[in-house]
């Protein structure tokens, strides 16, 4: 079943604060993970773990580096989960 | 019918160390690489790291742990009847590099062999002693990692030349009157062989495909990341359930020291509860692969000697890609 954007920006903010410690209420769709979060490389990778994890999705290392933003990352999660 | 016989339980009895003289800071390595200090530190925990002198050898560095882990233990040499040595490093393929090592230490006559698990080798180790002592194959066992990885080290490679040093930790397993060692979780995850490798082979450099290039370790870092964090944790937790030991009953959390951020990850990925002491050891002491886990657990000792008798998880992970861990009861205070 398909799953919401809502749904998986609520998890993806869950996730980075957990990871990177980030405030979830500064996370949003349009920012980027790397210029305005801070989360480099290595946390990516495990942000994307936790995601796969929880989504129940794969997200293949060589479309990683394609998710800069929140929303790329939230999007890409909805349209695996159909 | 045949005869078969059977063991004790068993426990590690000492541990000992050994880190060549030479300390390497990051200032040294960074500009070959285009790199700097506070991208290795971040990126890896990496302050500091220890290099072998050209003329010392895996054997030296061997000798000296087990020295030191033999004389903790107040156990003489002639009663050690196996040693299992694990390295990538030793640059013979036969004789063993464990046979060299008896030598040394004065007991030709012990079993001794060496294993190939890279960075799990010591934990495949310490997981083979015990079963040995456990089915009364062997007493008193000497299990030893050691590496002198900047004999395969490529010092302008950006993935692994702020990585890999060199040393050497072993152990001492013996009887005991209770189990000191859990069942050890094992198993490999070879689809990604290819992430880690030491190439090019001999026969290459022999017959000149390999172009003058000397083997060297090479590492696909993301992938090796992911795996580590995706699966060793898990494997932790394996290794607990199987040692009926809740993470809260854990006094420390002793894995293989390939990256602090990698070490991070499993204790929150574990949910170990601060009291948990965590090694750290990479930050002074580099990758070491089979010799991490021993030498982390020897400084943590050092640091914190309250931990003596306490349980440990222990968890080596590495190229193959391999793993093993096992619940440990610490060594007693020497």
């Amino acid at each position: 079943m398909a799953l919401s954007q809502a749904e998986v920006l609520i998890g993806i903010k869950e996730i980075v604060e957990e990871v990177a410690g980030i405030p979830a209420a500064s996370i949003e769709m349009d920012k980027n993970f790397t210029d305005d979060l801070d989360v480099d490389s290595l946390s990516m990778v495990e942000v994307v773990v936790a995601a796969e994890e929880r989504f129940g999705v794969k997200i293949p290392d060589d479309q990683v580096s394609a998710l800069a933003t929140v929303g790329d990352a939230v999007n890409f999660i909805v349209k695996a989960s159909v | 019918m045949i005869h078969v016989r059977t063991g004790t339980d068993s426990q590690i009895l000492s541990v000992g160390g050994y880190q060549p003289a030479r300390v390497v800071p990051n200032s040294e390595i960074v500009d070959r690489i285009d790199s700097s200090d506070e991208w290795i530190r971040q990126r890896t925990g990496i302050e500091t790291r220890r290099y072998a002198a050209p003329d010392e050898s895996v054997i030296d560095m061997a000798e000296a742990a087990c020295r030191q882990a033999l004389s903790r233990a107040g156990i003489s040499m002639e009663k050690i009847d196996t040693v299992i040595l694990a390295t990538i490093t030793y640059p013979y393929q036969t004789p063993s590099a464990a046979t060299a090592l008896i030598l040394r230490l004065g007991n030709p006559k012990a079993a001794a062999f060496d294993i190939s698990a890279a960075c799990a080798g010591f934990c495949y180790g310490v997981g083979m002693a015990s079963d040995f002592i456990r089915s009364g194959t062997s007493k008193y066992v000497l299990v030893v990692g050691v590496e002198k990885l900047t004999d395969f080290l490529d010092l302008d490679d950006r993935a692994t030349s702020f990585i890999f040093a060199d040393g050497a930790g072993a152990v001492v397993i013996g009887p005991s009157d209770h189990p000191g060692i859990g069942p050890t979780i094992w198993g490999s995850d070879a689809d990604s062989r290819d992430a880690i490798l030491l190439e090019p082979s001999w026969n290459d450099v022999k017959n000149g495909a390999a172009g003058g290039v000397w083997p060297h370790l090479s590492q696909q870092g993301q992938t090796v990341f992911r795996w580590a964090v995706f699966s060793m944790s898990k494997a932790g937790l394996r290794a607990l359930a199987a040692a009926h030991v809740r993470p809260d009953q854990l006094d420390a959390f002793i894995p293989h020291q390939a990256n602090s951020r990698i070490i991070e990850s499993m204790a929150r990925e574990m949910k170990l509860p601060e009291k948990v002491v965590i090694a750290q050891d990479i930050r002074t002491s580099g990758n070491t692969s089979a010799a991490s886990v021993p030498l982390a657990m020897a400084a943590l000792l050092e640091e914190h000697p309250e931990l003596h008798g306490g349980l440990a998880l222990l968890i080596g992970y590495g190229a193959g890609l391999v793993y093993a861990g096992q619940v440990v009861q610490l060594p007693p205070k020497p």
